[in-house]
């Protein structure tokens, strides 16, 4: 069935694919993880507040973007954030901004949308009486959430965090569509200047699935040996 | 910043088609829905039944079961949807690929089976759940009644584990509908397709992309809304979730 596939393709290529295209899709998934759980945290943080314009517009951004494609928003970053940008450095130009960046900043934002709803769980999964024992014994606000309420709620959402981060290796594939030279992205520039697609994505597919399924058992062990029974 | 707003520019006459950029879009959606609503047929179907297999006693449905959720959960969107576009083809004996290649609309034939394999991995996985949320002394008390397996799970156990995973459910139908974007790299012309070509065409990014917005917002709330009739009408009495005696609280 596979005699008239040239395999060959990979091993004349498999340096780009990794060091060009696999390095930027790590690096970006990284960022964009440490990026998104902190704007995430502080979003769901906004979410929870007793002020209601902070909830409202907090509330509205996370369903906004969560009611839309990522492709939608990839696209709308990439043409917003250089207006975004010389709105705040206050040049009367467009900003220009590297792929690199405009990808981050793009994914940043929009897994932040799910980081949020993921924190926003585990806070709420706190349970009251250890806000107000922290209000009791004299602590602000920030001390409260930031020694007693958010460290359990991290040690309790870990798991699906990682979940979602796995999820989040797997969206970064769609900066194709910007035409970056990502994981997906150097293959297909690959298959196309040798004809061989079939190869290619089959070794794409491949690649992934070895490391999603890998990284989604670790997190099933570290679940079961974190879990504080209760 | 200096960005000319255009508003009018929907009413204006699309470069490629026949309409205005309004009805271009507007045709967009519609090549959306029709995706994401047969796609979701396939997935419901597969994923009830691969998520049955998972919760039977029987070894070998488990084990397929559990290997084809993997499969599909592990692998980007994006590369299934050139799995089956480009390799799909080529792997099949070779008049079956130049049939499928010469397909009329294959782009959207496609999608279509691609989203409904993906989605259906997902809802298996909330079957699963579903089915697992219930007590087991609903299966024996159904073993005890004398029924077969399949007469359990008919009778006793999917149509309450369907009630139960109904929001989870909503939920992928929404995502379902926001991953037909992912078609646009194999050249389906859904509703981003078309507002990015409008971008392309007409230079109005940010009424393109503003209005592409505002279509999937709406499309989103009518969902959610419809489901949560679905929801009031199908809910299991006296569960939490359910009506009846715990009022309805959403």
């Amino acid at each position: 069935m596979f005699s008239n596939f040239d395999f060959n393709v990979i091993e004349r290529s498999w340096k780009y694919l990794f060091f060009d295209g696999m390095a930027f899709t790590l690096q970006l998934t990284a960022l964009a993880m440490i990026g998104g759980i902190v704007v995430g945290t502080l979003l769901a943080l906004c979410r929870l507040s007793k002020f209601k314009v902070l909830s409202t517009v907090a509330g509205g951004y996370v369903n906004l973007v969560r009611s839309i494609p990522l492709v939608l928003v990839i696209f709308w970053f990439y043409f917003l954030v250089p207006y975004i940008g010389a709105w705040i450095i206050g040049s009367p130009q467009p900003v220009k901004v590297g792929a690199f960046s405009s990808c981050l900043i793009t994914f940043i934002m929009f897994e932040a949308c799910y980081y949020c709803e993921i924190m926003r769980a585990g806070i709420q999964s706190i349970s009251r009486g250890q806000v107000w024992a922290g209000y009791a014994l004299g602590l602000n606000y920030w001390q409260t959430m930031g020694s007693i309420v958010l460290p359990q709620a991290f040690r309790n959402m870990t798991p699906v965090l990682l979940t979602q981060t796995v999820v989040l290796f797997q969206d970064v594939s769609l900066v194709y569509v910007l035409s970056i030279t990502d994981f997906v992205g150097a293959a297909s520039k690959v298959a196309q200047r040798d004809g061989r697609l079939v190869e290619m994505y089959l070794f794409v597919a491949l690649v992934y699935f070895v490391l999603c399924y890998g990284l989604s058992s670790a997190v099933k062990q570290l679940q079961s040996r974190i879990a504080i029974i209760r | 910043m200096n960005y000319n707003w255009n508003w009018k520019i929907f009413w204006d006459a699309h470069p490629e088609g026949t309409g205005t950029y309004m009805t271009a879009l507007l045709g967009g959606l519609g090549w959306t829905l029709s995706t994401a609503l047969i796609a979701w047929c396939i997935a419901l179907t597969l994923g009830a039944l691969v998520g049955t297999m998972r919760t039977t006693p029987i070894k070998w449905m488990v084990v397929v079961g559990n290997a084809y959720v993997e499969l599909f959960r592990n692998i980007p969107l994006l590369v299934q949807m050139f799995l089956w576009f480009f390799v799909m083809p080529e792997l099949v004996p070779k008049g079956m690929g130049d049939w499928l290649k010469q397909l009329p609309n294959a782009p959207f034939i496609t999608a279509v089976i691609c989203l409904g394999f993906f989605t259906s991995a997902r809802v298996a996985e909330q079957v699963k759940a579903g089915i697992g949320s219930l007590p087991r002394g609903q299966t024996m008390a159904g073993t005890a009644l004398g029924l077969t397996l399949p007469q359990t799970y008919r009778f006793v156990v999917l149509p309450q584990a369907f009630r139960i995973i109904l929001p989870p459910l909503t939920s992928e139908f929404l995502n379902i509908i926001k991953n037909s974007a992912v078609a646009l790299t194999i050249g389906l012309v859904e509703l981003t397709s078309r507002a990015r070509s409008m971008q392309e065409f007409s230079f109005q990014v940010f009424e393109a992309f503003t209005a592409a917005t505002l279509i999937y917002i709406i499309v989103n709330i009518i969902v959610v809304n419809l489901m949560r009739l679905l929801e009031k009408k199908i809910a299991v009495p006296g569960l939490i979730g359910g009506g009846g005696m715990m009022g309805a609280g959403h």
